[in-house]
């Protein structure tokens, strides 16, 4: 089984424009100083100064793949991230551990919940959510080959399905649905299945998407399937700003576009922290409650 | 150093600052700070680092990275002087049409990566000395940073790292001119003693006097095997133009024609011009 630091060696050994980067997060890379050398650089605690140096040796024509914990990778070196690698466009790569709930019991300072937002808003920076370690491998090989700025929101967890091939920029559709679909991405898709799961044997005709990107999006998959079902519901561990509630509303307006849409994320809040599973169940976001939440959704409708 | 030699670059200065000055109309530019930094630009540019128009691109080139972007016009005066852009091109000063703004750019030949916020750039650099240090290479790197961008913490940050890494190809050039934008560093957010800090961050220190080619050529020719450098430069903000130096009030100037006139006059003779368009501009 490939696993993230098994991709990550293999493509950094077969091509020398990588360098590893980490601002002393070594989760994700702790074997990868010995088989990269002087190409695996820890800055320490020092997101902003990762994040330039990343751009110098950009300048310098390498890819930098850049490890720290989502919040501080993220809002820490963001002005860094908007205006060394944004403003030129320097194809560094960030890998962004424990966004959205993924943080469980570090607390609202550890908790990306707003990453998607602010990292989408750099021209030119794409935007990438794996839902599993699967779906990730299979993505990472298409994200490195570019010469753009791209962020990913790690997630190394088991897959729970076998996922189709990746295509650049496409949404992976696992489910088609008339009553309704369930758009989500990342950390979020395993439950979303097994409430699809729930909601197909209550006799629901439900479809289900793996977004995969949120920028650039999939929307010729949204056009395609929005004649045949009733309603969106997004489904995100994520604020309800700037994601992808806000990235299918944009979508949808943009396109003068019209179907009912429901939002499942963070609104207005942070978390309770807490085990994973705690927060899953204190959120709102098990598969039982998600149930729960969009069935009044339809009801209500 | 010889008389020469010493005579060329002491022109040469005075031509960048007579490219300088017209740029402080219409619109206006940071006339200050752009003053203290022409001698110490000049010394590097013309007669330290390793770089000329067929070698702007060359990955062994010496790299010149402007930290305090805001000084762009003292670049801009080198680079026509050094024959990189035409002189015409500074009369597009603030023109949409072109690039020459009050920050730099690289769509400008010359310029090695945009600035303008302050404490991003000694990272990038770090980024540049790291790659060349990893592909073997001998080419240096310099970052030249205002004295007023030492408040932002990103440049500690910075040296931290710089002196973990021991990047003994990196020199931060400090152009120590004593203002910041609107006030005195001194009387804002005190620098001094600025050796003992930069010595206790692991840097290899030298402070000089910034305007005298001599000191400049003494400090660059330095090097350390293992440490990153720094020289801090002594400066006089607003340098060349006794009516403007060192003066608080005279960071960002937006003069009247008559004025830019008085001025050029000044640098040669150094009698004040009378200056009324502009009491104080803040920025």
């Amino acid at each position: 089984m490939m696993t993230y630091e098994k991709l990550l060696e293999q493509t950094a050994l077969a091509d020398d424009r990588f360098v590893v980067m980490t601002a002393e997060n070594r989760a994700l890379v702790r074997n990868l100083p010995q088989s990269l050398g002087a190409r695996f650089i820890d800055t320490g605690i020092t997101e902003q100064t990762m994040i330039g140096a990343a751009a110098g040796l950009a300048l310098r024509g390498r890819k930098p793949v850049v490890h720290a914990l989502s919040a501080f990778l993220t809002m820490r070196a963001f002005e860094f991230t908007r205006t060394s690698v944004g403003i030129a466009h320097l194809p560094v790569k960030y890998s962004s551990f424990i966004p959205g709930v993924l943080s469980d019991g570090n607390g609202p300072t550890h908790q990306a919940l707003e990453d998607v937002s602010i990292m989408r808003g750099i021209p030119g920076m794409e935007v990438f959510a794996p839902a599993d370690e699967q779906d990730l491998v299979e993505m990472l090989p298409y994200i490195w080959a570019t010469e753009n700025p791209s962020y990913v929101r790690i997630n190394t967890k088991p897959s729970i399905v076998t996922h189709k091939p990746y295509e650049f920029g496409k949404a992976e559709l696992i489910f088609e649905g008339v009553d309704f679909t369930i758009l989500t991405y990342g950390f979020m898709l395993e439950n979303c299945i097994k409430a699809h799961q729930l909601l197909s044997d209550m006799g629901y005709k439900v479809g289900l998407v793996n977004l995969r990107n949120l920028k650039p999006f999939d929307g010729d998959l949204i056009q395609s399937i929005l004649p045949k079902t009733g309603r969106f519901i997004t489904v995100e561990d994520h604020f309800m700003t700037g994601g992808l509630f806000s990235i299918l509303a944009e979508f949808l307006v943009k396109n003068n576009l019209h179907i009912p849409v429901s939002a499942i994320a963070f609104e207005e809040k942070w978390f309770s922290p807490g085990t994973l599973q705690d927060v899953i169940e204190n959120e709102g976001l098990s598969p039982e409650k998600l149930v729960e939440r969009i069935e009044k959704f339809i009801h209500n409708a | 150093m010889d008389e020469i030699k010493l005579k060329e670059l002491e022109d040469f200065a005075l031509r960048v600052r007579q490219h300088i000055i017209p740029m402080a109309t219409q619109g206006g530019c940071f006339l200050g700070a752009s003053l203290s930094a022409v001698d110490l630009l000049t010394y590097l540019y013309v007669n330290h680092m390793h770089i000329d128009l067929p070698t702007l691109q060359d990955p062994n080139r010496d790299y010149l990275f402007l930290s305090k972007g805001h000084d762009v016009p003292a670049l801009y005066g080198i680079f026509v002087e050094l024959g990189w852009i035409q002189k015409e091109r500074l009369s597009n000063h603030l023109s949409t049409r072109d690039h020459v703004y009050w920050h730099p750019n690289r769509h400008i030949p010359g310029v090695e990566f945009h600035s303008g916020s302050l404490g991003q750039l000694p990272s990038v650099s770090i980024g540049v000395a790291m790659d060349i240090k990893l592909r073997g290479g001998g080419n240096r790197v310099y970052c030249v940073m205002g004295d007023g961008e030492l408040n932002e913490g990103s440049c500690w940050e910075a040296f931290l790292v710089a002196q973990a890494y021991k990047l003994d190809n990196l020199t931060f050039v400090i152009d120590r001119n004593q203002f910041q934008a609107n006030m005195a560093t001194e009387d804002l957010i005190p620098l001094e003693s600025l050796v003992d800090k930069f010595e206790a961050f692991g840097l290899h220190t030298q402070r000089i006097d910034g305007h005298d080619f001599r000191q400049l050529n003494i400090a660059f020719s330095q090097v350390d095997s293992e440490r990153p450098q720094v020289v801090i430069c002594d400066t006089v903000r607003g340098k060349g133009l006794p009516s403007i130096e060192a003066r608080a009030d005279r960071w960002f100037c937006n003069f009247s024609e008559k004025e830019i006139q008085e001025l050029m006059e000044e640098l040669v003779s150094g009698l004040q011009a009378n200056l009324t368009a502009e009491k104080l501009v803040v920025r």
